[in-house]
């Protein structure tokens, strides 16, 4: 496998311990039907989910890869070991996880954070989860926050049927025909009808495994009237071979449904992050997206929202940090189907060392969506020459009586800014994190606190050492 | 009375890529002293200023600068700022995403200052109060969207906030209306009373001088100091211009 990862990071210790792999179960790395038929044997998969599988990887040997985006040619997929399952069942109860796993958390804060902060956790190492819970209280109001696979067979197997993968289905493109053959773990919420949930719910992907992949599914139902606040936060230690993510998330959004979804991706810097992530949204609802992007090697990544129902809306805003050998290709795609309703996409991209930055947006107005509004807002900042940031909007409109607007700056620090902080008495590397964190202010004041002062550390730790 | 030292520079020469700005110029400013930085347009006054306090685009090719009994020429212009000098700009720089609250609170930080929310709260409102702020600015990105005037004033309310021990101001007078310049003269008069400050004001506008007691006005023509005097030599810059130092050169 050729090594694309050759970057000198800056202090990651924190994401970049490893635990040894202890693994019991560990397929052989190519994708062949037989691997597909044991994965899905040994999680007990229900008949209706093995053919899906088995229908995916029809589709993934059928689908070209995309010929378009970042290069991908160091990631070779035959050799990727898809299924890395680590040796415990999942927990309710953090003093069961296994000691090595519970550390990884530990280490990064989670169960401390739940604590605190939130409705609910679930904790995924490698391919399975390992540790779920749900606050009593939360629970008490019929909110279902539990595995897929468990779900399946339970009450609301026939829920999870009727939306897994309708929303991106595995057509779309190949590496979403691969997550439906090989997709593993992930969760599942349900949050019924009028019920608001008024603390987040999180769940945590961590990859810790060597050249390998993770596909979790996220499957969110936010029913009718009903409010939710779900958090995502994904980190893998640093390896010299490639890993894959190409995890799915589905959302559905009910009528006057809310629902909030937020991530921070800090994958390590040897990940390929080929997520695909999808809302629907019915009427008079709202979704809003929040998407910090820091790590990985290359990404693409461009959540989509379909304003199926009349008075929808959305509002995505986003982050995207790439430095030194980092290939970052994100955006937000939205598509009015209805009348009246409004998006609006709200970007910040930063690059350094080198960082390559592309942002893609799609508007798409499709007849019927008289009276909608979109609008694109997508900045950059650039912290030296040799980074680069190329803004893609592509708009498709075929209806009148809309509005779509449209603008894009790309720019730099100046000397001038620096020089009028660092008078104030801040060293010049204080003065360029503080502009840093300015620019991106539009993300962090959207972020519970705890996590916009994670994301403030991790620009600050990402800007450590960008002064010559 | 002798007063202690608090600025001495010495035979300086500063130059921006190729070209000298400033030619050989002896300052010394005690402590408590107001002085006075008068002369023509592109005359290099705002030059020496920004060597005062270490612009990195300005460069010292010869002389020293020393500030408390410290050589600082060397110094980054942060360590300068931290030892108590301060400068307000002629034109402050617009700050997107960071509030100047915020930004004031981590600028005390630097210092080792850290007070209790509510206390700084409290102590930022009142020097709001002083300089005629309407309190919604703290909660303003620092500089976006503020008209000339209130430029100003925040650079004034950052002085006093982060009461260093020696202010350059850098026309921290022009393009105020008349409301504005008394409002910024009620600052620097404070600024005065709080601490002893020394100031080294560099301006076109008397107006603000008159509240003022100055010690010592300088004129600056083509980069050099060519007068040094009491305060009566505003009242003859007023009255005959420039043009007598312009001839001598």
């Amino acid at each position: 496998m050729k090594e694309k990862s050759n970057v000198n990071d800056v202090d990651r210790s924190l994401y970049d311990f490893r635990n040894d792999e202890k693994e019991t179960y560990r397929l052989n790395s190519g994708l062949t039907k037989d691997i597909v038929e044991q994965i899905s044997t040994e999680k007990n998969d229900p008949d209706w989910m093995k053919e899906f599988r088995l229908k995916s990887l029809d589709v993934y040997n059928r689908t070209e890869m995309p010929n378009w985006g970042p290069s991908i040619e160091g990631l070779d997929v035959d050799n990727i070991v898809t299924y890395v399952r680590s040796n415990t069942k999942m927990k309710g109860d953090w003093s069961e996880v296994p000691d090595d796993i519970k550390d990884t958390f530990d280490r990064l804060g989670i169960p401390d954070a739940e604590k605190k902060s939130l409705a609910g956790v679930g904790a995924q190492y490698d391919s399975e989860l390992v540790y779920h819970n749900i606050r009593e209280e939360v629970a008490a109001l019929g909110v279902i926050y539990t595995d897929l696979e468990s779900a399946m067979w339970g009450e609301y197997g026939e829920m999870i049927r009727e939306h897994f993968m309708k929303l991106v289905p595995p057509t779309d493109h190949k590496f979403a025909a691969l997550h439906g053959a090989v997709w593993s773990g992930g969760s599942f919420v349900y949050v019924p009808k009028g019920v608001s949930v008024d603390i987040p719910l999180q769940s945590y992907f961590r990859l810790n495994a060597k050249g390998a992949g993770q596909f979790e599914h996220t499957l969110i139902i936010v029913d009718e009237g009903a409010s939710l606040h779900f958090i995502e936060g994904c980190s893998a230690p640093k390896y010299n071979v490639a890993n894959l993510h190409a995890g799915c998330v589905e959302l559905f959004v009910g009528k006057n449904a809310k629902l909030r979804y937020s991530t921070i991706e800090n994958w390590s810097k040897n990940m390929y992050n080929l997520n695909t992530k999808r809302a629907i949204v019915s009427e008079n609802a709202k979704m809003e997206w929040v998407s910090g992007s820091f790590g990985s090697h290359t990404s693409f990544l461009y959540p989509m929202t379909i304003l199926s129902g009349e008075n929808s809306k959305m509002e995505f805003t986003g982050i995207t940090f790439a430095g030194k050998g980092q290939d970052l290709d994100t955006g937000a795609k939205v598509s009015h189907q209805a009348k009246n309703t409004s998006s609006f996409i709200n970007t910040r991209s930063i690059s350094k060392d080198g960082g390559l930055n592309t942002f893609r947006s799609s508007v798409s107005m499709t007849k019927g969506s008289e009276g909608s509004t979109a609008s694109v807002s997508c900045q950059s900042l650039m912290l030296d020459s040799i980074s680069r940031s190329d803004t893609i909007p592509a708009m498709d409109i075929r209806c009148n009586d809309v509005t779509v607007g449209h603008e894009a700056s790309i720019g730099r620090i100046s000397d001038d800014a620096i020089f009028y902080l660092m008078s104030r008495g801040l060293s010049e590397e204080d003065a360029r994190a503080m502009i840093v964190n300015g620019f991106c202010d539009n993300v962090s004041k959207e972020l519970p606190l705890e996590y916009a002062v994670e994301m403030n550390n991790l620009i600050r730790l990402e800007m450590k050492g960008a002064i010559g | 009375m002798q007063r202690e030292e608090l600025l001495r520079i010495k035979n300086l020469s500063v130059s921006i890529g190729d070209v000298e700005i400033l030619h050989d110029i002896n300052l010394v400013i005690n402590k408590g002293e107001t002085h006075v930085l008068m002369g023509p347009n592109g005359a290099g006054k705002s030059t020496l200023g920004y060597a005062m306090i270490g612009n990195p685009l300005y460069q010292v090719t010869s002389g020293e600068i020393w500030f408390k009994g410290q050589r600082i020429d060397d110094l980054p212009c942060y360590k300068r700022a931290l030892e108590g000098m301060f400068l307000s700009f002629q034109n402050p720089i617009e700050i997107p995403g960071i509030t100047l609250s915020s930004f004031i609170r981590s600028a005390l930080e630097q210092r080792g200052i850290k007070l209790r929310l509510m206390q700084y709260k409290k102590e930022l409102k009142n020097t709001m109060d002083i300089l005629n702020i309407d309190e919604s600015y703290a909660d303003r990105d620092l500089n976006k969207g503020f008209s000339g005037g209130e430029k100003k004033k925040a650079e004034v309310l950052q002085m006093l906030m982060l009461n260093p021990s020696f202010a350059i101001l850098d026309e921290t007078d022009s393009g105020l209306d008349v409301d504005a310049t008394k409002t910024v003269s009620l600052g620097i008069e404070e600024y005065r009373k709080k601490n002893d400050g020394s100031l080294f004001i560099i301006t076109h506008n008397t107006k603000i001088l008159q509240a003022l007691s100055v010690d010592y006005t300088h004129i600056m023509v083509d980069g050099s100091l060519v007068k040094t005097s009491d305060a009566s030599l505003i009242d003859d810059i007023n009255a005959n211009g420039f043009a007598q130092y312009e001839k001598d050169q």
